[in-house]
């Protein structure tokens, strides 16, 4: 590349990433402005006196608005439901990558059918069995039933399929059970899947909003997403409040990606799935 | 986030045959049923039941406030279609919502994202952190993306009004509650969201090209558009056919958007299917009304998403 071009060819691309990160650093920059700076026009670019007071608000008990409480419901809910994923999942994936059994075909064919209903039309049906089991505006809603991912099982058995026969073989010979291979020998060669697997579990439930905003009810209940809405009636004059509050569940999902963008770009990439 | 999304080669590819030689010493026995069960227990009771339980409630006057659910057979399916039933404005509206945005979001969320890419799979330096830079918007929830765009978008005291202003231009457009403007934001808010997704999974197509087919075509003299035409497109087609797919049905399912940004304004012009589904059934408890329209859109998407899958066989 010529040193002009080179020149042209990071300019497009800084110009572009100015599109998408601008706007996220505007939330950044309101939450630490005054309600009335937040909304003067024009608009101050930095915080003229930067003050944290939004995120001391947020987090002054206010009980129309337990932001704290949301934080830690969103925090359990969605590690509760990575967890459940990597357990459920990585023993499915086990028997259906290696094992023969009668029924293989046709329950793996059931497991990937499935990637073909919209979720919505499960949401009417899943409130009712929800109702049923007692779980309505209880974080066990929120929990258990995603964790029935076709995509977990799937993305597994893919990188199962993929390693070496010899070493289970071998631990067969030794006289190790289904479950010590599994455990000893599957389990440690697949911490980058079962690692990718979990940030992504991690993000979609820490992110999902039609699910909890309909089977919450009670604010002290709320995960962030439901939260955030509930906060905007709360506070809808006062943006740096809102915004202190869209950061604060934004936060933790920025730094889980910086830390990890290379394995979900990739898991999301390689699977073309994402759920 | 509502993803509905398919792997590309799971849509187009046979299923592959199971692995050569698995450990298989003892027959079977129940061994491979234990580790299916957890998950198996879970599949069963939160998708497969509750898929042909919907489909039970939408035969019933399923109100969940009161004790009887009296069989009405077909009728929450009729009265959809008959223009003298309470539902039918609001829903073939919402419908007709879903629609405009996903005839408005799709032809953008499938080409600016392949821009992008063809952009990103050169090699230079800071490539990796610039596709984590367009990626990330993606990682963010509905939740944070409308309260943030609903504040931006602030008709008064947004800033995307006052940037516009500060450029000569008009500085009071109604984004969030006069048309076309709401339809401008919904779209372009989403192609900002979730441009990032697609580009991904086109990078990762574009890189499974072979280096040898550009090599050919250089050879032959082609030029590059020649060069795209005849190989990029080609090559992409499994992907590109996922990426469409993908994208209609993830449009067709909004419904964040709509709730956090427009409210659904002016009127109920931007109620999309599933948030006026959502507000039918969960909301007003009507569930075998609901449920009936939630099949019925579900039957639509997948006749949608087999004419695409047909399109792109029968093509040349």
């Amino acid at each position: 590349m010529g040193r002009l071009r080179g020149i042209a060819w990071y300019t497009l691309l800084g110009g572009l990433s100015l599109v998408f990160i601008a706007p996220l650093v505007w939330m950044l920059t309101t939450s630490l402005k005054t309600a009335g700076e937040a909304t003067r026009i024009p608009p101050s670019i930095l915080p003229e006196d930067p003050t944290t007071g939004a995120y001391a608000e947020l987090f002054g008990g206010n009980t129309q608005a337990p932001v704290l409480r949301w934080f830690l419901n969103s925090l359990l809910a969605a590690s509760g439901q990575a967890l459940l994923v990597l357990f459920v999942a990585s023993t499915a994936a086990y028997a259906l990558a290696r094992m023969n059994f009668r029924g293989k075909n046709v329950i793996f064919a059931m497991i990937i059918g499935t990637l073909f209903i919209p979720i919505f039309t499960l949401i009417i049906p899943n409130f009712l069995i929800i109702d049923r089991l007692g779980w309505l505006d209880s974080l066990w809603a929120l929990i258990v039933p995603g964790a029935a991912s076709a995509f977990g099982v799937f993305f597994l058995r893919q990188f199962f399929q993929g390693l070496p026969q010899e070493l289970e073989e071998a631990a067969v010979i030794e006289g190790a059970n289904a479950w010590q291979i599994f455990t000893k020998v599957i389990l440690p060669l697949s911490k980058p899947a079962l690692a990718t697997l979990a940030v992504i579990s991690f993000l979609s439930n820490w992110n999902d909003f039609i699910w909890p905003v309909y089977v919450l009810f009670s604010p002290e209940n709320y995960t962030l997403p439901p939260g955030l809405g509930q906060l905007q009636g709360a506070y809808s004059i006062n943006y740096p409040v809102i915004m202190a509050g869209a950061a604060l569940a934004s936060i933790p999902v920025l730094i889980l990606f910086v830390i990890s963008q290379r394995y979900i770009i990739e898991g999301v990439s390689r699977s073309g799935l994402k759920g | 986030m509502v993803e509905q999304t398919v792997r590309a080669e799971s849509a187009t590819a046979a299923p592959e045959p199971a692995p050569a030689g698995p450990v298989k010493r003892r027959g079977p026995g129940a061994t491979p049923y234990l580790f299916l069960l957890p998950y198996l227990l879970l599949f069963v009771t939160f998708t497969l039941v509750p898929a042909v339980y919907g489909l039970w409630v939408s035969l019933h006057e399923w109100d969940y406030l009161l004790p009887g659910k009296p069989f009405v057979g077909l009728d929450n399916y009729t009265a959809l279609f008959d223009s003298a039933s309470p539902v039918f404005d609001f829903f073939w509206q919402s419908m007709e919502a879903s629609g405009i945005f996903t005839v408005f979001s799709v032809p953008l969320l499938v080409v600016v994202p392949l821009g992008i890419a063809l952009l990103l799979n050169r090699s230079f330096k800071g490539r990796t952190f610039f596709r984590a830079v367009y990626f990330a918007p993606y990682v963010l929830g509905v939740a944070v993306i409308g309260l943030l765009w609903r504040f931006l978008l602030d008709p008064n005291l947004g800033a995307v009004n006052s940037l516009l202003g500060a450029i000569g231009l008009p500085d009071d457009t109604a984004w969030t509650t006069g048309l076309p403007w709401a339809w401008i934001s919904l779209v372009g808010v989403t192609v900002w969201w979730t441009l990032g997704f697609n580009a991904v999974i086109y990078l990762a197509g574009l890189q499974d090209i072979p280096r040898e087919l550009y090599d050919a075509a250089k050879v032959d003299g082609g030029g590059r558009w020649a060069e795209f035409r005849h190989v990029t497109l080609p090559g992409l087609r499994p992907v590109l056919l996922f990426v469409v797919i993908n994208t209609v049905l993830a449009s067709s399912n909004m419904f964040g958007q709509s709730y956090l940004i427009t409210q659904g304004a002016p009127g109920v012009e931007t109620r999309t299917a599933i948030m006026y589904i959502a507000e039918e059934g969960l909301r007003g408890y009507r569930m075998g009304s609901a449920s009936a329209m939630s099949y019925l859109l579900t039957l639509a998407l997948l006749i949608i998403s087999m004419t695409i899958f047909r399109l792109f066989r029968t093509k040349d």
